[in-house]
């Protein structure tokens, strides 16, 4: 869904009150739903931030000054403005700017990992435990409860420190802590769908569970799992952030935001630049996330909404 | 079952039920309680430390180690050594710390205060300024006052708690030199205060060495803030929303038609309908702290729970870890289970 560069053809396709096919149909409700966030000034603030973000993670080769790993201890703790390092250098003389654009793809790499296998994670749970029923509902939502009942932190902290650092272990480690929501949504709207008529048809055409589950009740699970994912995403940043302070994240030459803040805090009453820089960029990306979440549920679940 | 005792001619279906309930809650509790220790027992299992290596170095014979693999029982099937470690947890025995040499549990003991102290004066912040904020957002909805609380709450759920907390030192500690620098208490004043309950406000007031209490105040004001902050945010959001959902119904209506007093409406009768609800919310954010001060404390070098744990795992001091985990997972599961009952005994909605 972009902009209307032709608006007299594709906006009365889009507007039309009687649409022919169901494609048209689906086609204006995205559209309504769309014009409704971009009424939202602060969800555009947000996708604005984040299309930056996403930006300067592909072109960080050509937006960086130097390599983020470039160091030279002669220039080492120059201030923000300095010539040739806009916002300035770390202790090992590494240029921030350049770091913070290499630690933007860790970030949106982290995320997408995350996201990719936590909801798939308990939409797995979540689909099994509302569809069987039975015992294996009884069992697998207990196990749900466990986890839920955990503080994610520190569990995530244990799983790191079994697993080894890294950043393929952090993700692991967010994603094993993050998924016990998604799973009771995905639970809960398996019920509201398990009994009704179109899913006895499809039972009565001769259909599996598995084809059940996967073909006709992940799609409908799909909205709301989505929903919950973008507001989750800012703890994702900031967990992940948060290990990588600890050292328990990227390992230390990687340009991660949180690892860099770490950094910086041995030298923050003399040099404050190079914790406060990647502290800013941490909170711009998990403010813009936050953004569009609290815009996305307005527009998709209006009961919720704060306003 | 109770009934015939319990009932006597009053109406009492909640006592009537009880047991069973009580039944259940327990079981409840047992079997969290019970998967908490059974994940932080594979997490023991799958580390890459060799827990044998680890007891008698890397020098060791063949004969030697296969003798201490039998010694720690790791030849046993998994299960038995599930249930010994159960058992051990339950007689609080988490082993011995191979960084500090004492046993897990005394170390916790130890430190475990200074998290107490920090979690409670930041959820004390958070509550003073969370609730009145929460209130004054839903009546005065949309004005500015609304707005600021909107706000405070976005930016604390974006903000890095530990950037948050360097921030704070660099411009209260180092620019504006107001509070006292990381640690609990400044070294002149170390040990001149009996411990009685290892909180430092409380032992110096007791004591009555004000100079103490002072400086152990400044030493805490601004890490408890922090934690404060966030709690802060969750508490006056909840609060908010808590309130525009009483002020919309019918009976504050009512109320503001009989000519009652806008205040009289808002904290007799608004207020007190969503006392319960709150109550849930702050032992649910205290939980939260005291899980969230683990960042905390490591900025401010603050020697309590959070701090230890972090310590140890960089150490590779598995025994500490998962000690440390289990603590803080049990009071965070039995908080959210306390709120639970608070909220199902003095609510009749719920029932």
């Amino acid at each position: 869904m972009t902009s209307l560069p032709t608006p007299t053809t594709w906006r009365a396709w889009l507007t039309a009150d009687a649409p022919a096919s169901r494609r048209q149909a689906r086609a204006a409700s995205l559209y309504q739903g769309w014009q409704r966030l971009r009424a939202n000034r602060l969800t555009m603030l947000g996708l604005a931030v984040l299309a930056l973000l996403v930006l300067a993670a592909i072109f960080a080769p050509l937006l960086a000054p130097y390599s983020p790993y470039a160091q030279s201890l002669g220039d080492r703790l120059l201030p923000p403005g300095s010539e040739g390092h806009l916002l300035g250098t770390d202790s090992l003389g590494r240029d921030i700017l350049s770091r913070l654009l290499f630690g933007a793809r860790i970030s949106l790499y982290i995320v997408l990992l995350v996201v990719l296998v936590a909801p798939v994670l308990g939409l797995l749970v979540g689909t099994i435990a509302g569809y069987a029923g039975g015992i294996v509902d009884t069992v697998l939502m207990r196990v749900t409860d466990i986890f839920l009942a955990f503080p994610r932190l520190i569990l995530a902290l244990a799983f790191v420190s079994a697993l080894g650092a890294g950043i393929e272990n952090a993700v692991l480690a967010i994603s094993l802590t993050a998924w016990p929501p998604y799973a009771r949504i995905a639970r809960a709207e398996t019920l509201t769908f398990r009994g009704a008529d179109f899913i006895h048809a499809v039972r009565l055409q001769g259909a599996g569970p598995v084809r059940i589950v996967t073909r006709h009740i992940w799609p409908l699970c799909v909205p709301s799992l989505v929903i919950r994912v973008t507001l989750d995403m800012a703890g994702i940043i900031l967990t992940a952030a948060g290990l990588g302070f600890l050292g328990l994240g990227a390992r230390p030459p990687s340009p991660e935001w949180g690892a860099m803040i770490s950094g910086g805090s041995d030298y923050l009453l003399d040099s404050w630049w190079v914790a406060t820089i990647p502290g800013l960029a941490i909170f711009a990306v998990s403010l813009a996330f936050n953004l569009i979440g609290d815009g996305l549920r307005d527009v998709l679940d209006p009961k919720d909404s704060g306003q | 079952m109770g009934d015939a005792t319990l009932g006597k001619g009053r109406p009492a279906p909640l006592l009537a039920r009880w047991p069973r309930k009580a039944l259940s809650l327990v079981v409840t509790v047992a079997v969290t309680l019970l998967g908490l220790l059974f994940v932080t027992f594979m997490i023991g299992r799958v580390m890459p430390i060799d827990p044998v290596l680890a007891v008698i170095g890397e020098r060791a014979t063949q004969a030697q180690y296969e003798a201490a693999y039998q010694a720690l029982g790791l030849d046993r099937p998994l299960l038995v050594q599930f249930f010994s470690y159960v058992g051990e947890v339950l007689q609080g025995d988490f082993g011995r710390s191979l960084r500090t040499g004492q046993p897990v549990a005394q170390d916790i003991a130890r430190v475990f205060p200074a998290t107490l102290e920090l979690a409670t004066l930041g959820t004390l912040i958070g509550v003073s300024i969370g609730v009145p904020l929460g209130v004054l957002a839903a009546v005065y909805r949309g004005s500015w006052i609304d707005q600021i609380a909107r706000i405070l709450g976005l930016v604390g759920y974006s903000m890095p708690i530990f950037w948050l907390g360097l921030m704070g030192l660099l411009l209260f500690y180092g620019i504006l030199g107001w509070v006292s620098g990381p640690g609990r208490l400044g070294v002149f004043y170390q040990g001149l205060v009996p411990t009685r309950t290892g909180l430092l406000l409380v032992d110096s007031a007791i004591a009555g060495d004000w100079t103490v209490f002072r400086d152990a105040f400044s030493h805490i004001i601004l890490p408890a803030s922090i934690l404060g902050y966030f709690s802060l945010a969750y508490i006056s959001r909840m609060t908010r929303s808590f309130m525009l959902e009483q002020l919309s119904s019918e009976y504050v209506t009512t109320a503001r038609v009989k000519g009652l007093s806008e205040w009289h409406v808002v904290w007799r009768h608004a207020f007190r309908n969503i006392s319960v609800q709150l109550i849930t919310v702050i032992a649910l954010s205290y939980a939260n702290l005291l899980e969230g001060s683990v960042l905390t404390e490591i900025i401010f070098a603050w020697p309590g729970l959070g701090n230890y744990i972090t310590t140890s795992l960089l150490a590779n001091d598995m025994n500490a870890v998962l000690g440390g985990t289990v603590v803080i997972g049990t009071i965070f599961v039995c908080l959210n289970i306390l709120s639970d009952i608070l909220y199902r005994v003095f609510d009749p909605r719920a029932k």
